[in-house]
C-alpha cells in the first residue's frame, strides 16, 4: 500500500513539475495536427490511427526525457554523437539505397536513418562541449565546434540528403551562436556562404537544382517539377481568409496536393482553414518557440541553456522551413511540419526535444539573476 | 588568455543572443504571415479559379444521331446501344499479347483483329480503339469478372449506327465512320466546331454526310468533378444534349428494294422522281454494298473485296457516272425542233438506213434498210437515227446546247448529296475552251443520237425527264423530303417551290409525250414488248449507248471483256401519261453493258411503274444477266420497221 501511495505522490509531484504552458501549447498543436490529418488522410484512415499511436509513443518518450535530470543528458551527449557518427560512416559503407539515396542502415530487426539521430545528437554534443569550455572559451573552441558540426553535415549531404544536412547544420549553428560566436565571425560566415553559392550550385544534384529553379518560377513547368509547389500554392490561395471548411478542400480531397499527409500537410490545413487558421497555427508555433526560449533563459547550467535555446530554434526552423516551402518561398526540402505531419520518427524526435526542455525547466535556476 | 572568463558576462551575452534569436523568430513568422496573406487575400481570386479549373472537367455529352426514314416512315438508319470492348493502346505494352489473353475470355475473330489493327493504323490519335463490339450480356458479365487481368481494356456502352436493310439503298444512305483528319478539317468549317467535341463518328458519304449537321444534334455538357488522376467523382451540372433531327427521305424504300432486285447482279443505275415535287422516289446504283461494314471501320479483307472488285460497287453510278445517253436524248431534241420551229409535226425525212455528211456515212442503228419515210412522231416511236442526224445538223450544236441547258443537262442538278459531277453538254464555245480547236459539223451529227461529246449523269437525265413530264417546271431533285424535329415531330420541307419554269408550248410538250407513249403502246414502238398489257399509259424512250472504252489497266477474263464491250441499255419514262393527267413518276435508268435499251432497261421500268402505280410486286426476282440480245429479240425491237410507220400515224 505504501509503495503505490508513494509512487502516486511522486508521480503527482512529477506531473505538477511539468511546464503547463509548454504542455498546453503542445496539446493545442497536436489537436490541430490530428484534425488536419483526419482530413488529409480521409482516404487512408489507417494513417490517422497510426498517428494516434505515434503521438502516444512520442508522449511517453517526452515524459521519459522529462523525468531525466539534465546531468544524464550531459552524460548522453558524447555517446549519442559518437554512435551517430559511426552509423553515418556505416551508411556510407554498407548503407541501403532507397530511391537513389543511401540513407538507411539495416540493424537486423529494422532499418534506421542515422541522420535522424544527429538532429538532436549535434546540439547535445555542442552544448556538452561548450559547457565543458565554459569560462575558458577561446576562438579555437568555436573552430573546433564548427568542425564537430561539419563532419556529420558533410556525411549526411553525401547520402545525399540535403534537407536533413541543412537542419543538422542549423541545429549546430544555433548552439555555436548562443555560445557567443562573435558577430564579426557571423558576418564573415554569411559572406563566405554567399561567396560559396556558385560552388555549391555546381556540386548540387540535378533534382536539387530543379527544386531551386522551380521555387524561382513555379509556373515555368506546372505539370513537371513545379507541380508540387504550384498545387500547394493553389490550395493555400484558394482557401482565402476563412478557408473552405474542414474536409471540404478540393485540392486536398481530389488529390491535387502531393504528399498531403506528410511534408505538404500545411497546404491541406491552409486550404480548409484559411488565413485565420494559419494565423492561429503561427501563433501556436510562436508560443511554443517563445516558451522554449524562455526556458532557455531560466536554465541553470550552460549546457541546459545552450541545449534549450538551440532546441527552441530547431522547432522554429522546422516550422518555418516547412511552411515557407509549402507556401513557395523556400525550395522543396523534406522537412515535416512539427506535430502536424504524419510520421513517427519526427514526432518522437519532437517528443525527445520537448522532454529535454521540460527537464531543463524543472531544474531551472530558482533564483532570478 | 581567457577572454570570456566572467560567468555573469556569459549569461548576459546569452540573454542578448536570446533577444536576437527572438527577433529572428518574430521576423520569420512575420514573413510567413505576409506571404500567406498575399496568397490568401490578394491572389485568392486567381488561385480559387485555378482550383476550380483543376477540379472541374467539362465532359461533352454526345447527342443521339437522328434517324433516317423513308417517305412512308420505314426506318432505314437507326441507333442502338451496345457494349464494346476497347483497348487504350497507350496503356498496353504488348498489344497482340493482350489480345491473345483477352481472347481466352471473349471470342475475338481474326477479322476483328485485322479491323483493330487497321483502325489503329488509320486513326493514330485515338485514345481508345474498339476490339469487340456488340457484346452479349453473358460476355459482358464474363469480362467484368476478369477485368482486373486486363489493364488498359475498357468496357464501354456506346451508341451504334445500324442500317437494318443492309445493302438496300446504300449509295443514297451512305454511312458514318470514325472522324478522320480530313473530317476534322470539315468540322472546322461548320458553324460550331465545338459541337463536335466528344463526337467519334461523322457521316462519310450519302445523305449521312450531306445532312451531317442536321443529323448530329447539339452536344450537351456535363461539369464533372475530377481527381488529379482524372477520375470522375461526381457530376456537378448537366446541360443535356439535343438529339439530331430525323431525315424523312423522299425515297420509297419498298420501290427502291424492288428496283435493286430487278437489276439482279447487273451493274447500272436508276433514278425515279415524282415530277410535281422533285422527290426522288428511288435512287439506285448497282452493285451496292453493306454500309454496316464501314461504321466500326471496315476490315481489310472486306475493303479489298469492295475496292478491287471489277464491278466497282463503291462507285455511285447514279450520281457520278457520266454516260452518253443514246436515243433517250431524242424526245428532247424533238421538242427543241418544235420549239425552235425547225420541224413541224408533219414534216418527214426519208430514212434509208444511213446519213451522209461531209463524205462520211452515219449508219442507222436499227434495220439495215432504214425506217423509210419518218415523221417526227414516228422518229421517236421507232427511234430513227437518220431523222435525228438530219435534225441535229439543222439545229446546230449551239442551239441544242442552249435549248438543253435549262433542262439541266451538263450541269449540277443540286441534288442533296455530295460528289455530284456536272458532265458535259457540248457547245462550240466549250469545245474551244476545252480542246482549243474548232467544232466540226460532223460532231453535231452524233449529238443527234445522244452520242459524241455528250456526257450526262443519270440524275440529269431523270431530272430532264421529270421536267418534261412536268410541262417544263423544274423541281430540284432531292433525296430528303423533310427534316423532322425528333422531339416535336415538326417537319421542315427541303424543296417547296420550283427552281425555274422552261417556257414550252403545251401542244409541243403534248406531242412529244404522245410520241413517247407510242414507244410503249404502238406495236412498232421500241418498248412495246415491255409494256404489253399495261393498264395505264407510259411515256417512254429507249436508248442504247455505245461503250467508248473500258479501263486499260484492268485485267479480267475474256467473258468479262466481251460483256463489258456491250452497249449500255437506257430507258427514260414517266407515267401515267394519259393526256391531262399529272404523271406521278418519272425515271431514267441505265443497265451497263445491257445491250439494247428495249431489252434490258425497259422491263425494269415496267416493274417500277407497276409497283408504284398499281402496287403490283414482281413475281420473282429477275436475273437476265447473261441474256443475249439476239436470243430474245421480239417484235418491239428496233428491227420492227415498216409496219409500225402506218399504225403510228394516229398518235
Amino acid at each position: 500500500m505504501n509503495a503505490p501511495a508513494g509512487l502516486r505522490l511522486r508521480l503527482r509531484a512529477f506531473a505538477s513539475s511539468l511546464d503547463p504552458a509548454l504542455l498546453a501549447t503542445l496539446g493545442a498543436l497536436s489537436l490541430v495536427g490530428l484534425i488536419t490529418l483526419y482530413s488529409a488522410a480521409s482516404d487512408h484512415p489507417g494513417n490517422f490511427s497510426g498517428q494516434l499511436r505515434n503521438f502516444l509513443l512520442a508522449a511517453l518518450v517526452m515524459l521519459a526525457f522529462a523525468s531525466l535530470p539534465p546531468r544524464v543528458l550531459t552524460r548522453m551527449a558524447v555517446p549519442v554523437y559518437g554512435v551517430g557518427l559511426l552509423a553515418l560512416v556505416g551508411v556510407l559503407v554498407i548503407g541501403v539505397s532507397v530511391k537513389g539515396a543511401q540513407r538507411w542502415l539495416d540493424i537486423g530487426f529494422t532499418r534506421v536513418q542515422p541522420a535522424e539521430i544527429m538532429k538532436l545528437g549535434v546540439p547535445l554534443m555542442l552544448a556538452w562541449y561548450f559547457d565543458r569550455r565554459a569560462g575558458t572559451l577561446r576562438s579555437i573552441d568555436f573552430l573546433f565546434a564548427i568542425v564537430l558540426v561539419l563532419i556529420p553535415v558533410a556525411l549526411i549531404a553525401r547520402q545525399p540528403d540535403l534537407g536533413t544536412a541543412l537542419l543538422v547544420l542549423a541545429a549546430g549553428f544555433f548552439v555555436i551562436f548562443f555560445a557567443g560566436l562573435p558577430w564579426r565571425w557571423l558576418l564573415g560566415l554569411v559572406a563566405g556562404i554567399l561567396a560559396a553559392l556558385p560552388v555549391v550550385w555546381s556540386v548540387l544534384h540535378d533534382y536539387q537544382r530543379a527544386r531551386i529553379l522551380t521555387l524561382l518560377d513555379p509556373m515555368s513547368d506546372p505539370l513537371g517539377k513545379g507541380f508540387h509547389t504550384l498545387q500547394s500554392m493553389i490550395a493555400i490561395g484558394s482557401g482565402g481568409v476563412f478557408g473552405k471548411g474542414w474536409m471540404q478542400g478540393t485540392q486536398t480531397h481530389l488529390e491535387f496536393i502531393p504528399e498531403r499527409t506528410t511534408d505538404f500537410i500545411f497546404a491541406v490545413y491552409s486550404e480548409e482553414f484559411g488565413l485565420i487558421g494559419n494565423l492561429v497555427l503561427i501563433v501556436l508555433f510562436l508560443a511554443l518557440v517563445a516558451r522554449a526560449l524562455t526556458i532557455a533563459g531560466h536554465a541553470a547550467t550552460p549546457f541546459s541553456r545552450l541545449l534549450a535555446a538551440s532546441l527552441a530554434m530547431i522547432l522554429f526552423t522546422y516550422a518555418f522551413v516547412n511552411m515557407a516551402m509549402v507556401s513557395g518561398i523556400l525550395p522543396v526540402v523534406g522537412v515535416p511540419l512539427p506535430l502536424i505531419s504524419y510520421g513517427g520518427t519526427a514526432l518522437v524526435t519532437i517528443g525527445m526535444a520537448c522532454g529535454m526542455l521540460m527537464t531543463i525547466q524543472r531544474h531551472r535556476k530558482l533564483v532570478q539573476s | 588568455m581567457k577572454p570570456l572568463r566572467n560567468p555573469e558576462r556569459e549569461v548576459s551575452q546569452f540573454r542578448e543572443r536570446l533577444v536576437s534569436a527572438s527577433v529572428l523568430v518574430a521576423l520569420g513568422f512575420l514573413v510567413l504571415c505576409l506571404r500567406l496573406a498575399w496568397l490568401q487575400v490578394i491572389r485568392h481570386g486567381e488561385f480559387l479559379a485555378r482550383a476550380e479549373q483543376n477540379r472541374i472537367a467539362l465532359v461533352p455529352v454526345t447527342a443521339n444521331r437522328g434517324l433516317i426514314k423513308d417517305r412512308n416512315g420505314i426506318i432505314i438508319a437507326k441507333n442502338y446501344s451496345a457494349y464494346t470492348l476497347e483497348i487504350e493502346p497507350a496503356k498496353v505494352g504488348d498489344l497482340d499479347g493482350a489480345i491473345d489473353e483477352l481472347s481466352t475470355v471473349i471470342e475475338i475473330s481474326a477479322r476483328e483483329r485485322r479491323r483493330f489493327h487497321k483502325t489503329l493504323e488509320d486513326y493514330k490519335h485515338l485514345d481508345s480503339v474498339p476490339i469487340r463490339t456488340r457484346l452479349s450480356d453473358e460476355e459482358v458479365a464474363r469480362f467484368a469478372a476478369q477485368r482486373y487481368r486486363f489493364p488498359g481494356v475498357e468496357l464501354r456502352a456506346r451508341l451504334f449506327r445500324q442500317y437494318p436493310l443492309g445493302e438496300t439503298a446504300s449509295h443514297l444512305l451512305g454511312y458514318i465512320g470514325r472522324v478522320s483528319a480530313k473530317d476534322e478539317e470539315r468540322i472546322d468549317g461548320f458553324a460550331d466546331p465545338n459541337n463536335y467535341n466528344g463526337t467519334d463518328y461523322i457521316g462519310k458519304i450519302g445523305v449521312e454526310s450531306s445532312y451531317e449537321e442536321q443529323l448530329h444534334g447539339t452536344t450537351g455538357i456535363e461539369q464533372v468533378e475530377i481527381t488529379a488522376g482524372g477520375h470522375p467523382v461526381r457530376t456537378l451540372t448537366r446541360t443535356p444534349s439535343v438529339p439530331g433531327d430525323n431525315l424523312i427521305l423522299s425515297v420509297d424504300i419498298r420501290l427502291q428494294e424492288i428496283v435493286e432486285r430487278a437489276f439482279g447482279d447487273r451493274r447500272g443505275a436508276l433514278i425515279a422522281i415524282e415530277p410535281e415535287t422533285g422527290d426522288i422516289l428511288a435512287f439506285v446504283s448497282k452493285p451496292t454494298f453493306d454500309p454496316n461494314l464501314f461504321v466500326e471501320g471496315i476490315d481489310p479483307v472486306n475493303w479489298d473485296a469492295l475496292n478491287n472488285s471489277i464491278d466497282k460497287p463503291l462507285l455511285n453510278r447514279a450520281l457520278r457516272g457520266t454516260y452518253p445517253i443514246g436515243s433517250t436524248y431524242k424526245p428532247f431534241l424533238a421538242l427543241a425542233a418544235l420549239e425552235l420551229g425547225k420541224r413541224h409535226p408533219e414534216s418527214v425525212t426519208f430514212d434509208p438506213g444511213f446519213y451522209s455528211y461531209g463524205g462520211h456515212l452515219f449508219r442507222e442503228g436499227g434495220p439495215k434498210g432504214g425506217h423509210g419515210v419518218v415523221d417526227l412522231h414516228k422518229s421517236i416511236v421507232v427511234s430513227s437515227d437518220v431523222y435525228y442526224y438530219a435534225l441535229a445538223n439543222d439545229l446546230g450544236v449551239d442551239a441544242i446546247h442552249d435549248f438543253m441547258k435549262p433542262f439541266g443537262f451538263g450541269d449540277l442538278t443540286g441534288i442533296d448529296m455530295e460528289g455530284e459531277v456536272p458532265g458535259v453538254l457540248p457547245s462550240t464555245e466549250w469545245n474551244e475552251r476545252r480542246f482549243h480547236q474548232k467544232w466540226f459539223g460532223g460532231e453535231t451529227i452524233s449529238i443527234g443520237i445522244g452520242q459524241g461529246k455528250n456526257a450526262f449523269t443519270l440524275i440529269q437525265l431523270a431530272q430532264a425527264t421529270a421536267t418534261l413530264a412536268n410541262d417544263g417546271a423544274v423541281m430540284k431533285p432531292h433525296l430528303v423530303k423533310a427534316i423532322e424535329d425528333s422531339r416535336t415531330g415538326a417537319r421542315t420541307f427541303t424543296v417547296t417551290s420550283e427552281t425555274r419554269r422552261i417556257a414550252l408550248r403545251p401542244e409541243n410538250v403534248a406531242f412529244v409525250r404522245d410520241a413517247m407513249v407510242g414507244v410503249t403502246t404502238d406495236p412498232s414502238g421500241t418498248a412495246y414488248a415491255a409494256f404489253v398489257g399495261s393498264t395505264y399509259k407510259t411515256a417512254g424512250k429507249t436508248g442504247t449507248a455505245q461503250v467508248v472504252g473500258i479501263g486499260q489497266n484492268e485485267k479480267y477474263d475474256e467473258r468479262h471483256v466481251e460483256e463489258r464491250h456491250r452497249d449500255h441499255s437506257l430507258f427514260i419514262a414517266f407515267a401515267p401519261a394519259e393526256r391531262g393527267v399529272q404523271p406521278k413518276i418519272a425515271l431514267a435508268l441505265l443497265v451497263e453493258n445491257g445491250g439494247w435499251g428495249a431489252l434490258a432497261a425497259a422491263p425494269i421500268a415496267r416493274q417500277v411503274m407497276d409497283y408504284y402505280l398499281l402496287g403490283k410486286e414482281p413475281a420473282a426476282p429477275q436475273n437476265v444477266h447473261a441474256a443475249e440480245p439476239t436470243a430474245l429479240a421480239p417484235a418491239a425491237h428496233k428491227t420492227a420497221v415498216a409496219a409500225s410507220s402506218v399504225s403510228s400515224g394516229g398518235n
